[in-house]
């Protein structure tokens, strides 16, 4: 039944979607989480998303849920900062700050929770069409 | 004459079916709004209905072989990609969310309309079985 599908497909857009706010959730509150060495140093992460081609049949084919397939880290330069009064400076008094940019990713959050929202959307007013079909010749 | 239920209901009961499809469609262009290399979808209404009232989707074939080819998937090319209304934006996807919401809202409200007339047919036919 097509309409019962739509609250599949917007159900993983939304959960998606939260996903993507968790990694951005994530990303601002270590954005200024300073470490003493490159490798452990926080990175900026985001999710990649995917369009379920491969679990819909060749009936359903046409209109695909999305899925995360993974998380990245970005690989944009760390900050690199010289701080010999630092607790947590090294050997030569450097200190290392995550490659988060907090305008970024608020903008990115905004964007995730705008999508959130449309998908909610999309949910409600089908549930709405449901009622009604079931509602027909009463 | 006896009661057609085909002629009672006229040509509603398909486009429900279309505008349901269409619904799915246009709710998964949604859901992959940031999905990369995604290309946004909309059923050609015309060659949707078409396909659904003349009758073909009883015709089906067994598949007996895994290099067969699907007759359903054949049978849905009314399913085609939207033109992009602008350049690419670095990663492939062509979704407009402005766009697809405002074509699922109006989709959906020609639904209820479809569901509108489908039931002005049964409530005249209640009444001519009543005969009150």
């Amino acid at each position: 039944m097509s309409l019962f599908n739509i609250l599949n497909v917007s159900g993983s857009g939304m959960s998606a979607q939260s996903v993507r706010l968790n990694t951005t959730a994530s990303n601002i509150a270590n954005a200024d989480s300073v470490s003493s060495s490159v490798d452990k140093t926080y990175r900026a992460r985001h999710p990649i998303f995917e369009a379920e081609m491969l679990k819909a049949n060749s009936l359903q084919n046409s209109s695909p849920g999305v899925s995360v397939k993974g998380i990245v880290e970005s690989d944009k330069p760390l900050l690199k900062e010289y701080s010999p009064d630092h607790p947590m400076a090294d050997g030569d008094g450097f200190i290392y700050k995550p490659n988060v940019n907090v305008m970024e990713e608020m903008a990115d959050m905004i964007s995730a929770s705008r999508s959130y929202q449309m998908n909610v959307q999309v949910a409600d007013a089908t549930k709405t069409m449901l009622q009604q079909t079931l509602r027909m010749g009463k | 004459m006896a009661i057609n239920f085909d002629n009672a209901l006229g040509v509603h009961q398909y486009s429900l079916g279309v505008r349901a499809q269409r619904a799915e469609v246009i709710s998964s262009n949604i859901a992959n709004a940031n999905t990369p290399h995604y290309k946004a979808q909309d059923v050609d209404f015309a060659s949707a209905m078409k396909a659904a009232s003349s009758h073909q989707q009883g015709l089906s074939m067994s598949q007996t072989a895994d290099k067969h080819f699907d007759l359903t998937a054949l049978s849905q090319q009314h399913v085609q990609y939207r033109t992009p209304t602008q350049a690419d934006t670095g990663d492939g996807n062509t979704v407009d969310t402005q766009k697809e919401q405002a074509a699922f809202m109006q989709n959906s409200l020609e639904y209820q309309m479809s569901l509108g007339f489908l039931e002005g047919s049964f409530s005249g036919m209640r009444k001519a079985l009543r005969g009150d």
